[in-house]
């Protein structure tokens, strides 16, 4: 144990910048991008939740800051997050039962979650705003 | 199961299959549990939401406050802040070698997601017991 202090010198297996972009490779990196995305928009949960709480007036400005147009766009982001990652979970469901692993049912569920979830995004929004 | 003559793992510890971090597979099936029943309340969560756009205060107050609505919300946050707090975990795991900030970014993690919880629980039973 006498070098224990001394960090040893591993290999690195190679990383992103290394293999060509693949589209079930991007969608794995944009699902961990929109739960980390989630993760810190859930401060705008709470805000909001808390304003409500608090009554008339705090409501008033959360409401204002929610509904100006960079509010509606970074709720409109959150929505496609959310939608995305919601379906993105699903196809890792789909993929832990051993079901859909070949290249033609990979490729397909991918895109499949990616029209889904900017499918769902616009169907909330144009319902919401009716 | 053919034990190696040459394996240092105790019987029990092979019987109880927890590996070297002590845990097993409890994270990923805690992530794979509190993201299925987020499947369901991320529709309940988008319904709410979509109803509360242009809302007065009185509307915010009294859907909140509906218990179907109230409970479905205090699940979703639940759900939401556990999910989170294990996949964000992962991703410290991954990309922050150094032990000491490691253990200082999975604490604050943990800080977040209990801040979130509580502001978010704790806001929705003042609207719903009483304002």
């Amino acid at each position: 144990m006498a070098d224990a202090k001394t960090p040893a010198e591993r290999p690195l297996s190679p990383h992103l910048q290394i293999y060509k972009l693949t589209l079930t490779m991007a969608m794995s990196i944009i699902h961990r991008i929109t739960g980390g995305a989630l993760y810190f928009g859930t401060i705008l949960l709470a805000l909001y939740l808390v304003a409500v709480a608090s009554g008339k007036d705090a409501y008033g400005i959360a409401a204002a800051v929610y509904g100006s147009w960079f509010g509606k766009l970074v709720l409109f982001g959150y929505t496609w997050a959310l939608f995305h990652h919601m379906l993105g979970g699903i196809r890792h469901f789909i993929w832990d039962a051993g079901a859909g692993l070949t290249h033609p049912a990979r490729e397909t569920i991918v895109k499949a979650t990616l029209i889904g979830s900017v499918a769902l995004t616009i169907l909330a929004w144009l319902i919401a705003a009716k | 199961m053919k034990i190696s003559p040459s394996s240092l793992t105790t019987p029990r510890a092979r019987v109880k299959g927890l590996g070297s971090a002590k845990s097993g597979t409890s994270h990923f099936w805690h992530q794979r549990v509190s993201g299925a029943a987020l499947v369901i309340l991320t529709f309940a969560f988008v319904c709410t939401v979509m109803s509360l756009a242009g809302a007065d205060h009185a509307k915010a107050v009294a859907t909140l406050k509906s218990p179907f609505t109230g409970i479905m919300m205090l699940a979703f946050v639940l759900a939401g802040v556990y999910h989170m707090r294990l996949g964000m975990q992962v991703i410290i795991e991954d990309y922050v070698p150094s032990e000491g900030t490691k253990l200082v970014c999975l604490m604050l993690n943990t800080f977040f997601a209990a801040l979130i919880g509580l502001a978010s629980v704790y806001a929705l039973l003042k609207i719903s017991i009483g304002l």
